[in-house]
C-alpha cells in the first residue's frame, strides 16, 4: 500500500518542535494509509519518540498540524485523542506497576465506559454489567489473542521485560484503537519474543483491522513488516516510501553510517531479522 | 486450610469476597458488630462510635491520598464543614437526620472541589500546604460567620431524632453510625472495582500515561477530592451528632494529621488499611491510658506518665513506618497467607 491512494487515516504536516535550543522536529510531514503498517526509523536521538509524543498530545508543536480521520486534532488534549482511537505503547514501558495485568488492560477501556460515580459506589446495574462485559471481552479477545492467560492476575512489576511489552500492547488494544502506535515494540527482546511480537502486529492488522504506526530499530523486522517507511534524521524526514525504496536511498544509508562502508550496510539492511537495535 | 480458589465464572472472580472462608469471616464480623452493644459498657460504646466516625473519614482520605496519590491535610476542616452544615440545619430548619448528614457530605464536597482545583498544577508537599491554607481559611470562616456558625461559641446540636427515637446515648448512636460507616466503606470498595477507581490509581502511579489512556486528569483529581471530602462531611455530621457541640476549635490541624497518619499506618490505598489505621489511631492512645491505669502507681506518677504515653504512641507510629511501610493490612495479609496454607506449610 502506498500513501496517497486511500484517504490517509493519520496525516502529519509541517510539525516543528523544539526543547530550548534543541530542534527535535523540523517541518515533519507524512501520511499513514488506513490498514497499513507504517514505520518510523532513524538513528538515536532523531526525534522519533518526540514525534510520537506530539501525535499523542504530550507536546504542543510550535507549528504544523495533525489530522486524524480527516479531523484536525492538533489542539485537542491527550484523553480526547485516546477516545477518538489513537492508542500507544511507550519506549520505556508505562504500565501501572502496582496493578495486576488484568487491571492494567481494563484501564485501556476507560474512555469507552459509561459508569459514573454513583453507579460505581453502589456497583449495581450499569457498573456491574459493564465490568462483566469488559472482563469477558478482555479475556476472550485480548488475553487469549496475546497469549497472556497465565499471568492475568500477576502484578506487572514481577513480569519480564518482554511480557511487560506484551501487556502494554494488550492495554493499547483495549482502547479500541483505530491507529495503534508502538514505540520500539521489540527493543530488548530475544529472537523468539521478537518473532512473537512481529506475529502479533501482523495479526492485529489482519484480525482487528487496526492501522499500525511504529518506531523500530530492528531493521529486519522493519523491512519484513512495513508497507511504508518514514526515515527521520536530526528531526527531519529524509526519506519516505516503501521498504525497498528506502533501502536503496543513499541519504538513508549515509544517515545510518555517516561516512562508513555503504555496501556493507546495504547488505545488513537486506538481511531479515538479523540486525538488533 | 482454605480451599484453593476455583474460579467458576468471571462474576465470581470479580466479586469483593470470593471465597467461602471470606464469607464466613464476614458473617462472624457481622455477628460481632450486632452483639457488641449488648455486652459493652458506656465507655466502649463511646469508643466504638468514635472509631466508626474515624473509619468513615479515614476511608475518604484514603481515596484521595492512598489511591489517587494527592496528599491532603484538610480532612479535619472538611469534617468541620459537614459538622457545621448538620448543626446549622438541625438548629435552623430541623430537617431529618439522614438528610442533614447527606447535606453535610455535599457541602463538604463543594469545599473539596474548590480546594482541589490547584491539584492539577501542584503535587506532593505543595498540595499539602495548599490544603493547610484552605484549613486556615475555613477556620476563619467558622469563627467569624456568626449568623450561621455562632462564632467562637459555636453551635449546640440537639440529639439526632429519627421516627421519634432520640439518639442521645452511645448505645443508640452506635446503631446509626455503624451502618452508615459500613455503607461508606462498601461504597469505597466498590469504587475500585470500576473504571473510576482504576483511573484514580492510574493517576497516582503515572499521571502522564493515564492521560494517554483517555483519563482527563483534572476531572478525576477533582472527583477524588470531591469524594474524599464528601466522606469527611458525612463523618463530620456524625461527629456533630455525637459530641453535640461544634466550635471552630473542634477540627484542628492535628486532627487532619491524625487521619493522614491513619491512612499511612493502616496501609495506603487499601480498603482494609483505612479501617485498621483508624482503629489503631483511635484505640492505641486509649489502650495506653488503660495500661497506665493498671500500673500500681500513685496519682502523681500517673500524671507524670501522661506525656510518656504520647511519646510511646508516636514511637509506635514511627515503628510502623520503619518496619512495616505497607501498613497494618500487610501484617493481616501475612497472617491470612499463613492460615491459607496451614497446616501444609508454615
Ligand atoms: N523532554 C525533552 N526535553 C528536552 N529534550 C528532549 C526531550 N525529549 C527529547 N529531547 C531531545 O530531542 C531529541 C530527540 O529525542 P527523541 O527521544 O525523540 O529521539 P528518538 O529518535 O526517539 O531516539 P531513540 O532512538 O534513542 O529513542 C534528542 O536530542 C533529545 O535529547
Ligand atoms: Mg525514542
Amino acid at each position: 500500500m502506498h500513501p496517497g491512494k486511500a484517504n490517509p487515516i493519520l496525516e502529519v504536516e509541517g510539525l516543528t518542535l523544539s526543547f530550548g535550543g534543541i530542534k527535535a522536529l523540523t517541518d515533519v510531514g507524512f501520511e499513514v494509509a488506513p490498514g497499513s503498517i507504517t514505520t518510523v526509523i532513524g538513528p538515536n536521538g532523531a526525534g522519533k519518540t518526540s514525534l510520537f509524543n506530539t501525535i499523542s498530545g504530550f507536546y504542543k508543536p510550535a507549528t504544523g498540524r495533525i489530522r486524524f480521520q480527516g479531523e484536525d486534532i492538533t489542539a485537542t488534549r491527550p484523553p480526547e485523542r485516546a477516545k477518538l482511537g489513537l492508542a500507544r505503547s511507550f519506549q520505556n514501558i508505562a504500565l501501572f506497576r502496582g496493578m495486576t495485568v488484568l487491571d492494567n488492560i481494563k484501564l485501556g477501556r476507560h474512555a469507552h465506559l459509561r459508569t459514573n460515580v454513583l453507579d460505581a459506589l453502589f456497583y449495581f446495574g450499569r457498573a456491574r454489567h459493564e465490568e462483566m462485559k469488559l472482563r469477558q471481552e478482555v479475556e476472550e479477545r485480548i488475553i487469549d489473542f496475546l497469549e497472556i492467560d497465565h499471568i492475568r492476575h500477576m502484578p506487572v512489576s514481577v513480569l519480564s521485560y518482554g511480557l511487560q511489552k506484551r501487556v502494554e500492547m494488550a492495554r493499547a488494544l483495549a482502547m479500541r484503537p483505530k491507529v495503534l502506535m508502538l514505540d520500539e515494540p521489540v527493543a530488548g527482546m530475544n529472537r523468539e519474543e521478537t518473532e512473537d511480537m512481529a506475529r502479533f502486529i501482523l495479526d492485529v492488522r489482519e484480525e482487528w483491522g487496526v492501522t499500525v504506526l511504529m518506531v523500530e530499530h530492528d531493521m529486519g523486522m522493519v523491512m519484513d513488516l512495513s508497507d511504508h517507511v518514514v526515515v527521520l534524521n536530526f528531526g527531519q524526514v529524509i526519506a519516505d516510501g516503501t521498504p525497498a525504496e528506502v533501502q536503496a536511498n543513499p541519504e538513508v544509508i549515509k544517515a545510518y553510517l555517516g561516512s562508513g562502508d555503504v555496501s556493507e550496510l546495504r547488505q545488513r539492511l537486506h538481511q531479515p531479522l538479523a540486525v538488533g537495535a | 486450610m482454605r480451599i484453593g480458589t476455583a474460579r467458576s465464572s468471571y462474576r465470581h472472580d470479580e466479586s469483593l469476597f470470593d471465597s467461602r472462608t471470606q464469607h464466613a469471616w464476614l458473617a462472624v464480623l457481622a455477628v460481632a458488630l450486632l452483639g457488641f452493644p449488648f455486652f459493652a459498657d458506656e465507655y466502649w460504646l463511646y469508643l466504638a462510635c468514635l472509631v466508626a466516625i474515624n473509619i468513615a473519614s479515614t476511608t475518604g482520605l484514603n481515596i484521595l491520598t492512598g489511591y489517587t496519590g494527592l496528599v491532603s491535610l484538610g480532612q479535619a476542616a472538611f469534617m468541620g464543614i459537614g459538622a457545621y452544615t448538620v448543626a446549622a440545619l438541625e438548629q435552623k430548619l430541623g430537617t431529618p437526620v439522614l438528610l442533614n448528614l447527606l447535606a453535610g457530605g455535599f457541602v463538604a464536597m463543594l469545599g473539596g472541589l474548590v480546594v482541589g482545583l490547584p491539584s492539577l498544577r501542584v503535587k506532593g508537599l505543595y498540595l499539602a500546604i495548599a490544603t493547610i491554607a484552605a484549613s486556615v481559611v475555613l477556620h476563619f470562616v467558622f469563627a467569624n460567620w456568626h449568623s450561621v456558625t455562632g462564632g467562637h461559641a459555636g453551635i449546640t446540636v440537639a440529639p439526632a431524632e429519627i421516627l421519634g427515637v432520640s439518639f442521645d446515648t452511645s448505645f443508640r448512636l452506635y446503631w446509626l453510625f455503624v451502618p452508615i460507616t459500613a455503607l461508606m466503606v462498601l461504597g469505597a470498595a466498590n469504587l475500585f472495582r470500576t473504571r473510576i477507581g482504576r483511573a484514580f490509581i492510574a493517576i497516582r502511579d503515572r499521571d502522564i500515561s493515564a492521560e494517554v489512556l483517555g483519563i482527563p486528569l483534572l476531572r478525576y483529581k477533582l472527583l477524588s477530592f470531591g469524594l474524599s471530602s464528601f466522606y469527611a462531611g458525612v463523618a463530620g455530621g456524625m461527629w456533630a451528632y455525637f459530641f453535640r457541640v461544634v466550635t471552630p476549635e473542634s477540627f484542628p490541624l492535628i486532627m487532619s494529621i491524625f487521619f493522614l497518619a491513619a491512612v499511612i499506618v493502616g496501609g495506603m490505598g487499601t480498603i482494609l488499611g483505612a479501617i485498621l489505621g483508624a482503629v489503631f489511631m483511635t484505640m492505641v492512645p486509649e489502650a495506653l491510658k488503660l495500661i497506665v491505669g493498671w500500673l500500681p502507681l500513685s496519682a502523681d506518677a500517673t500524671l507524670i506518665l501522661s506525656p510518656v504515653r504520647t511519646i510511646v504512641f508516636g514511637a509506635l507510629i514511627v515503628g510502623f513506618l520503619v518496619f512495616e511501610p505497607l501498613g497494618l493490612q500487610e501484617i493481616w495479609r501475612r497472617i491470612r497467607r499463613f492460615f491459607h496454607l496451614w497446616p501444609f506449610r508454615a
